[in-house]
């Protein structure tokens, strides 16, 4: 089974200075972790893909219209709802896929404190299953 | 049927490079690309399930023409209305020898066409003279398989379309051809070179495929130096391949490399390719950049930079080819050279033209830091990571503004 697992920007539990104010070794350790657990998703054979989007400075909303399309420029004011980035995971369970997501959530922040992350778990839709 | 089997990575290499000779003889003799290119994709995929068991044929590049070509032969029969076509190529005298060079290299060119994208160029020479598989191709660009697959046939259809006889240009056209040809093989080379997270095999092998390519790009236009520039800065630039990055992909600047990692062979044939480029006149930007490299290359520390030079190369790059991206570097080295703030003030100039785009909050960053103002250059990192579309690149600018913001005190 296939899980994507979704990263929001702004879905933390309390306030959390952007990473540029963080100390330097909680910016390194947060780097690690998430390239720790690519590694060792890589290592069990269940990484699909991991991906990391653009910020929101950089995001686009077109809507097609009657004449030209209507292109809206970002950072939007709902900005902190936007996807961050993903992880494709294809695993044997959705408990499994759970287990991932929360490990995934307690990536460190400042301080190393957990930042519980939301993190949004959605099945992949696949062929017919027999 | 003669030697015993080979490796499977030796197996790979002798058909790579037996690909651009044996497409061009199928080429010359049916003329018709699109098709001839399958023909050869299906040669090489019978060599690769046959050779390992029966052994290599001692020419290998024969028996590949041999069975390519048996296989378009049975694509026109299957297919009356060529018939006329292939009865009027059988009597059509042969061309004669070409070097293998020479044939590499126009099929470089008919990839390379200019109505084509630089995308659909840079998958089709891959594979028609590299010698990839879609596969490979498509794992390296991280796009799925049948997406390669089409990409590739949407470019085969456009230079059949373009119906050129196969074959070198003509002198008077070359030099508006080589322009786009090296632009890809240079994309190629960048592609590869790009760092990225992980294992990451099949990208790092494009750079040394761009390398292999220009090689002999080279042997066939001995005089034109813009081929030898090329070659000359993918060495230069491949040479510090090792000390680029960390085991994590992590990027480190140049300044920050052990720069005992870099390969002094690289560094040495560069520098060689080079002094043989410029010697033969036309200076053009492939060779200042490759000049710029080797200027740094040839720093056995940072601090030996001879930025008076490298700045000096510059001003001649925007000589040439002026662009708002040389003018940032020239910015750089002017800082170097002429303090931050002389920096500062060529980069305000700059600035307008390049809106938006990280690099100028990079370079602003880096120059105020220099000048020491930190709550400044914390600002332009901080912008600049929130602009980049590199993941690695974004955790280095985030980690720069943290320690600049960590220097800082605290309110």
């Amino acid at each position: 089974m296939k899980f994507m697992l979704l990263q929001h920007y702004g879905r933390v539990v309390g306030d959390v200075p952007p990473m540029t104010e963080w100390d330097p070794e909680d910016v390194q350790a947060h780097i690690d972790f998430q390239l720790d657990l690519n590694e060792e998703l890589r290592e069990r054979g269940e990484l699909v893909e991991a991906q990391g989007l653009t910020g929101p400075e950089l995001a686009k909303i077109v809507l097609a219209t009657d004449g030209a399309p209507l292109v809206t420029d970002g950072p939007f004011p709902e900005s902190k709802e936007l996807l961050a980035g993903w992880r494709m995971v294809d695993v044997e369970t959705e408990e499994r896929a759970i287990e991932i997501a929360a490990r995934s959530s307690e990536g460190p922040g400042p301080n190393g404190v957990p930042l519980r992350q939301e993190i949004e778990v959605r099945q992949v839709m696949g062929p017919i299953e027999r | 049927m003669a030697a015993g089997p080979r490796r499977r990575g030796e197996l790979e290499d002798l058909l790579r490079e037996a690909a651009p000779r044996v497409l061009a003889a199928v080429v010359r003799r049916f003329g018709d690309f699109a098709d001839s290119e399958d023909a050869v994709q299906e040669a090489m995929i019978d060599a690769a399930r046959q050779w390992p068991a029966q052994g290599t044929p001692e020419n290998p590049t024969g028996w590949l023409i041999a069975v390519a070509s048996r296989r378009m032969t049975d694509r026109i029969r299957a297919d009356s209305a060529r018939r006329a076509r292939e009865e009027r190529l059988a009597v059509e005298p042969d061309r004669g020898p070409a070097t293998a060079a020479d044939d590499t290299l126009a099929l470089i060119f008919m990839c390379c066409r200019p109505e084509l994208t630089q995308a659909s160029s840079v998958a089709l020479t891959l594979r028609a003279v590299g010698g990839l598989s879609t596969a490979q191709i498509a794992a390296a660009f991280l796009v799925p398989e049948k997406t390669m697959g089409r990409r590739i046939a949407r470019a085969k259809q456009a230079v059949a379309a373009a119906a050129e006889p196969f074959g070198l240009p003509a002198p008077a056209e070359r030099a508006a051809r080589l322009r786009p040809a090296l632009a890809v093989l240079y994309l190629i080379f960048n592609e590869g070179y790009a760092a990225s997270e992980g294992p990451d095999l099949a990208r790092a092998e494009l750079a040394a495929e761009a390398i292999r390519l220009t090689r002999i790009a080279r042997l066939a236009l001995p005089a034109e130096p813009e081929v030898g520039g090329l070659l000359a800065l993918m060495l230069l630039t491949d040479a510090r391949r090792a000390a680029r990055t960390d085991r994590r992909g992590e990027l480190i600047p140049l300044d920050r490399q052990d720069r005992s990692l870099w390969d002094a062979a690289a560094i040495a044939e560069g520098g060689r390719v080079l002094s043989e480029a410029i010697a033969a006149g036309a200076v053009g930007p492939y060779q200042l950049q490759a000049a710029i490299a080797l200027a740094h290359d040839r720093a056995r520390r940072a601090e030996d930079t001879d930025w008076a030079e490298i700045l000096a190369l510059y001003g001649l790059l925007e000589g040439v080819a002026p662009g708002p991206m040389v003018a940032l570097n020239r910015a750089v080295a002017t800082a170097m050279v002429d303090g931050p703030q002389a920096g500062l003030d060529l980069l305000a100039e700059v600035a307008p033209r390049l809106e938006g785009h990280h690099r100028v909050h990079a370079v602003r960053a880096h120059l105020l830091e220099l000048a020491g103002d930190g709550a400044g250059a914390h600002a332009e990192y901080s912008r600049a990571a929130e602009l980049t579309a590199s993941l690695p690149e974004q955790r280095y600018l985030t980690k720069r503004a943290a320690r600049l913001a960590a220097t800082r005190p605290r309110l």
